[in-house]
């Protein structure tokens, strides 16, 4: 896994708390409406998303830039490289 | 004979329109609102219409509405979801002693999972000073949840100032406006919540279907763990024709507010009037910051549920306090917190009104009532020496 700080995001989605598989729903209804280039940063306190969001980037060609640990919840930074998804 | 439903803040009728606006989710809208046909997008549309109408009500954005099968279940997630959430930042909350059994409950839950709870003391009026809510706070306090209105009293909370104290102290503030959401009105904004628990059937609309209303980008941790409905915040498949009538009632609400509280406050002020009359009654509640709709009394000598009885030989239904505590034929921790002696708070009485009332329901009612009244009071023990009921020397001056 590749672990970044600091980094800045376009937008960010807060799901910490939130239900499987919203990390997914939620990464999929936001990376639709950036543009190509932009930076989408997702909170969730879900252990399955170490895996989910990696793979999901693959397969929609999407870049995954890495990830930051808080107290209590992941950082996911994603890059909106694919076309439409 | 006639029928006096005055027990509205149990329950009320479903308005007419709202069924009709639920019928047809019984029958050929059935759909799982999570499937992606056609049957599922009309029933996922139908939450989404709804939850417009219930935000458009309480002044708030639709994505803030999770819905909850009651108003109990929404004070539940409100008390243990946010606790759960913020408790790295502290284990205290602070509550007000006139809380619904769903927070005074939630609340010693907490207790027991090693969280510090303050329950705030209240005036004869029932009202929690805000002065009483600074001072309580603590380094370690997360949340404050008090009542907008009590269903027992009827007493307003100023919740507006105790807003102002907790925004200042970066503390949540939640309320449990289950009586006061569709009968007077209620704006997340300017009460300045953070989360407030509704119910529809409080409002016209079917039992079922409550709400929560969560500030946007506020954390809270599910109570019911599943599937995403809900945004992934409360799990199970929605209850479709409910969370439909709860929408329809908040509409309706929405429009006939000022009607419906002009209403009921006339009827509510007669009923006080008539019944201050009787000798050693007195109100429960702040004598104006109280519900429109809402009447409550002590009185002397005799038993709340002994009134009860007799009042629904007659066709008049009424509450002894709160639904709950009534069946257990317990003295109100409400009314005793409000400095009621438990005795005299045995006596207690709560007429609550609807649109469904009449002035000739209030006629038949004050006509009835003292009659009861003398009846239970010639039969009461307590009443000995009084003679005749009214007569003698008056001991409660509380």
């Amino acid at each position: 896994m590749k672990f970044v700080h600091d980094l800045k995001a376009d937008v960010t989605a807060d799901i910490v708390y939130m239900m499987c598989p919203m990390h997914l729903l939620k990464l999929d209804e936001m990376i639709k409406g950036l543009e190509k280039g932009q930076v989408l940063e997702i909170l969730t306190d879900y252990d399955g998303a170490l895996e989910d969001i990696p793979q999901w980037c693959e397969k929609t060609g999407n870049e995954f830039i890495g990830m930051d640990e808080d107290e209590d919840y992941y950082k996911f930074y994603v890059k909106k490289t694919g076309n439409g998804q | 004979m006639r029928k006096c439903y005055f027990d509205h803040v149990a329950t009320n009728p479903l308005h007419p329109d709202v069924l009709n606006a639920m019928m047809p989710y019984f029958k050929e809208e059935f759909g799982n609102p999570l499937s992606v046909y056609d049957l599922g997008i009309n029933a996922r549309d139908a939450i989404e219409n709804a939850r417009a109408s219930v935000a458009s009500l309480i002044n708030a954005k639709p994505s803030t509405i999770i819905f909850t099968s009651s108003g109990a279940e929404a004070n539940n997630f409100a008390l243990r979801g946010i606790a759960l959430a913020k408790q790295n930042q502290g284990k205290h909350v602070i509550v007000s002693k006139v809380e619904h059994h769903s927070i005074l409950n939630s609340a010693r839950f907490l207790e027991k999972s090693g969280f510090a709870v303050t329950y705030l003391p209240v005036d004869k009026y029932g009202l929690v000073d805000p002065d009483v809510v600074k001072d309580s706070i603590t380094k370690e306090t997360i949340l404050i949840s008090v009542a907008h209105a009590s269903s027992e009293i009827g007493s307003i909370e100023p919740i507006k100032e105790i807003a102002a104290i907790a925004k200042e102290k970066n503390i949540i503030l939640h309320t449990d406006a289950v009586a006061t959401t569709g009968n007077i009105p209620v704006d997340v904004k300017e009460l300045g919540v953070d989360l407030l628990s509704m119910t529809a059937h409080q409002f016209y609309g079917p039992k079922g279907a409550g709400a929560l209303y969560v500030r946007e980008g506020l954390r809270i941790v599910p109570l019911i763990y599943g599937g995403i409905q809900e945004g992934g915040r409360r799990a199970g498949t929605e209850n479709v024709p409910a969370i439909v009538g709860m929408g329809k009632a908040a509409e309706l609400a929405k429009n006939e507010m000022g009607r419906r509280m002009e209403h009921c406050k006339k009827l509510r002020d007669r009923i006080i009037e008539s019944v201050l009359k009787i000798p050693n009654v007195y109100l429960t509640g702040h004598p104006e910051k109280r519900l429109p709709h809402h009447a409550s009394f002590v009185v002397e000598f005799i038993e709340g549920e002994a009134m009860l009885l007799m009042l629904s030989m007659k066709g008049i239904y009424a509450a002894s306090g709160s639904a709950c505590s009534s069946k257990a034929l317990k003295s109100s921790p409400v009314l005793l917190s409000l400095g009621i002696p438990s005795a005299l708070a045995q006596g207690s009485i709560v007429f609550s009104l609807g649109m469904d009332n009449t002035d000739e329901d209030v006629d038949y009612f004050i006509n009835e009532f003292p009659q009861i009244i003398n009846k239970l009071r010639e039969m009461s023990p307590f009443a000995k020496g009084w003679g005749k009921a009214g007569e003698g020397e008056k001991c409660y001056t509380g």
